[in-house]
């Protein structure tokens, strides 16, 4: 029954999505006032009924239940609990559940709680965020059935793959669909202005806390994700410039640019267009990166030529949906007027220099990851990498950072960079006293040592916009900002560390061995056979001594899951304030002079390699705060303007003219 | 996320082999030198795993990429320069092993589209940015 229910609810969200679609879209025009007003329940029933779906999804995976093929081809009735459920979405069918599921609930958020919107705005948002969740409905009831059932019962699961049955996949992709997805109410929002020529600080103040709220999971996901490669993968690498990164890091570049574009709006009532153009590509973005995960071009184009209808139906969508809003842009474009002017060194002229960059920076990204898969489909096979997104990026990154040192400090609209001489000349000393104190003590290649430089300047200025002021009076959103850049400080302090600093040891050693790395003295004690749920491993006993201090147990293992039949390493990590000590077994390796069997060590002393998810969960307090001082502001306003008018019906009820009004 | 494709190859190819050969002696062994050594680890990080799903052969565990580890570190201790080994290597098995794209017939947008994107970016930035007075307020 459970799989019949799921299937069902995901048919009638379907249907709500249409209603909600037409209902809207007659919103348009005046005298449908009773259809129209079925828009917003329509969204917040299909919310209900998509998270429904997904929770029955979950409940089949979390009982193992093998009549649903899904959970057949994906799990295993041996496997831990915690993993049972997480394997719900590590898989195709279960994660674009839950890209609908979360897609629904963004949209019912967006139709139950938003009220400052004008009602026309209003439906035409709704219209095309039900015109968005029915082309995903579409999609995974026609090519991605996750319900689907065997016409016999399986009689085992085939299991989860072991690198998935760990923590970080209950953490990363749900984190990072809200990102995704939140973006599409965003993309909405903007659609909805457009068509009713309603761009002003008022939609751009609605809009925010969508922005911020996507992008606030968008920083979580993305550092979780890269934090989970960096421990399971077993090497120490943090990034790659993956393919699969990069798709999660181009709608990251777009929303961040967004969200800056989006305040100016708020603010000054500039950069109309241009906001509209970012959330466009916001969402766009986050759609292509789920063409690219999810069709299989990025494993081989010839893998997605051979089973290509789901593929193509993303890239269908795609089309539709960015072609569509593209369309309505050229069309309205001409209505919507820039905006408010500003002098190139103004704050507005720092941000839209940024927002330059940071495009500059996705389009680089998507070169660099379609480039590939464009020569494929020619059979001609290039490898792009960190030698090409290091430099390539850095081009406009180096630019950007500066201009983000200084900006915060500029005023609106127009100032005189003679104003803050001395920041800069501050910044400047600092960024030139880092570089000529590293190159001093050795030699590092360039990157790393600008990175470096500018996390020391970017780490100064960003605590500069709170000189002079009062602590207690700062508001929250600012404290919100000053958090996120120096966020983004510290995170480029770990990254240019990391790579500039790294030791590494590669030995065979047999027990009551000892190598030494980076002033760490590690010490084999033993290895022994141990055994878990789902899996057997060898596991290293190993002793890290630092200096004089006390010795610290590692453990790390080797371990062959037996289903599916694959091994993985299980790194060991000692975190210190100052970095981290990475150790891996791997396979035995002969035997030493005694005749004892010798086992490969892996062990790598990364310097505040910490720093690097230390600044994204920064980045991302940051957006959190920003939010709450974004709220507070507006409940402030709305309780003054609510005693205000009650004041006002107390007056007239005392003058005794009219029956005071409910307030609202 | 990349985990998670990750797996599709993982699957088919197990990472470690659990028996046959021993790895090449270089594999899983540091050159003496420690300024070798860096440079080996560079040279590493970038070239293709060709049997790995987006890896390096600097951090994969599969048999083949031991295998060029030790190509890689044996000849730079013979006295090759990287850029030797590379070109070695990418004779061997093309331009797909190296991630250092080069410029050539096939990979030359790689490089003209960002000198553009620099272009474009300079035109837009003078556009939004240049020539405006401070004192006109007035909407377009």
């Amino acid at each position: 029954m459970i799989a019949e229910l799921g299937h069902a609810a995901l048919w009638l969200a379907t249907a709500l999505a249409v209603l909600q679609m037409v209902a809207g879209g007659l919103g348009l025009r005046a005298g449908n006032e009773a259809i129209v007003a079925l828009a917003r329940p329509a969204a917040v029933v299909q919310a209900f009924l998509a998270t429904l779906a997904f929770l029955l999804l979950l409940y089949a995976f979390a009982i193992t239940d093998l009549s649903i093929k899904l959970v057949a081809t994906n799990s295993h009735s041996m496997k831990p609990f915690i993993y049972k459920l997480t394997g719900t979405w590590g898989n195709h069918e279960g994660s674009m559940l839950l890209w609908v599921a979360v897609l629904a609930l963004s949209g019912g958020l967006l139709a139950g709680l938003e009220r400052r919107l004008p009602e026309k705005t209003m439906s035409a948002t709704l219209s095309v965020q039900g015109f968005v969740a029915l082309g995903f409905y579409t999609f995974l009831l026609i090519s991605s059935n996750p319900f689907e059932r065997l016409p016999l019962p399986a009689p085992e699961g085939s299991g989860l793959n072991p690198l998935l049955q760990d923590i970080g996949l209950a953490i990363h992709p749900p984190t990072l669909y809200i990102g995704y997805v939140g973006l599409s109410v965003a993309f909405s929002l903007c659609m909805g202005a457009l068509i009713t020529k309603q761009v002003t600080p008022d939609f751009a103040k609605v809009m925010r806390p969508w922005v911020l709220g996507a992008w606030v999971f968008l920083t979580f996901g993305i550092t979780a994700g890269s934090y989970w490669a960096y421990y399971e993968l077993g090497w120490g690498g943090w990034w790659f410039w993956d393919p699969v990164e990069n798709a999660s890091l181009m709608p990251w570049l777009a929303a961040t640019a967004l969200l800056h574009s989006v305040s100016v709006l708020a603010a000054r009532d500039a950069l109309r267009t241009w906001t509209i153009m970012l959330g466009v590509l916001a969402f766009s973005m986050s759609m292509l990166g789920t063409f690219l995960v999810r069709s299989g071009v990025i494993t081989s184009v010839h893998a997605f030529a051979v089973d290509p209808e789901r593929g193509s139906f993303i890239l269908a969508l795609l089309g539709l949906y960015i072609g569509g809003s593209l369309i309505i842009f050229a069309m309205r474009a001409g209505h919507i007027a820039e905006g408010k002017r500003f002098s190139a060194t103004s704050r507005e002229g720092a941000l839209v220099f940024n927002n330059v960059m940071l495009s500059a920076i996705l389009a680089i990204v998507l070169l660099g990851t379609l480039y590939p898969v464009f020569t494929e489909v020619f059979d001609v096979r290039v490898s792009v990498g960190p030698p090409y997104f290091n430099p390539a990026g850095a081009i406009f990154a180096i630019p950007m950072f500066v201009v983000m040192a200084v900006g915060p400090l500029l005023r609106w609209k127009d100032d005189k960079p003679q104003r803050i001489q001395f920041e800069m000349l501050l910044l400047a000393a600092i960024a030139i006293t880092v570089i000529a104190l590293v190159a001093f003590f050795g030699s590092y290649d360039i990157l790393p040592l600008l990175g470096l430089a500018f996390a020391a300047a970017l780490g100064v200025a960003s605590l500069l916009p709170l000189r002079g002021r009062k602590l207690s009076r700062v508001p929250t959103a600012t404290w919100g900002m000053v958090m996120a850049h120096f966020g983004v400080a510290v995170s480029l302090f770990g990254m240019a560390s990391e790579s500039a600093f790294t030791s590494e040891k590669l030995a065979a050693v047999s027990a009551g061995g000892q190598e030494e790395v980076a002033g760490w003295t590690i010490e084999l004690q033993s290895v022994d056979p141990i055994a878990g749920p789902n899996w057997t491993a060898v596991e290293a006993r190993i002793i890290a001594t630092r200096a004089d201090g006390d010795g610290v147990l590692l453990t790390p293992q080797a371990r062959n899951f037996w289903a599916p039949s694959q091994a993985t390493s299980e790194s060991a990590l000692l975190t210190t304030w100052d970095g981290q000590l990475y150790a891996v077994i791997g396979d035995q390796a002969g035997v030493d002079a005694n005749g004892n069997p010798r086992w490969q060590l892996r062990v790598w002393w990364k310097p505040f390699v910490t720093f690097i998810w230390y600044g994204g969960l920064l980045i991302a307090f940051g957006g959190v705060l920003s939010i709450i001082g974004r709220l507070q502001v507006d409940l402030k306003r709305r309780s003054a303007a609510k005693r205000g008018k009650e004041r006002r019906d107390d007056v007239e009820a005392l003058g005794g003219n009219a029956a005071p009004e409910p307030a609202e | 996320m990349r985990l998670l494709t990750a797996l599709l190859i993982l699957l088919a190819a197990p990472l470690v082999a659990q028996s046959g050969m021993p790895p090449a002696p270089y594999a899983y062994t540091q050159l003496e030198d420690p300024a070798l050594e860096a440079e080996a680890t560079a040279l590493m990080e970038t070239l293709r795993c060709l049997k790995c799903q987006s890896q390096s052969i600097a951090d994969s565990d599969a048999p083949m990429a031991g295998d060029m580890r030790h190509q890689v570190r044996s000849r730079l201790l013979a006295g090759e320069s990287p850029d030797e080994v590379r070109d070695w290597l990418t004779q061997r098995y093309g331009d797909y092993v190296s991630y250092e794209p080069t410029v050539s017939a096939t990979t030359w947008p790689l490089f003209a589209i960002p000198l553009l994107l620099l272009a474009l970016v300079g035109l837009v930035l003078l556009r939004r940015l240049g020539r405006r007075g401070t004192d006109e307020d007035a909407e377009a």
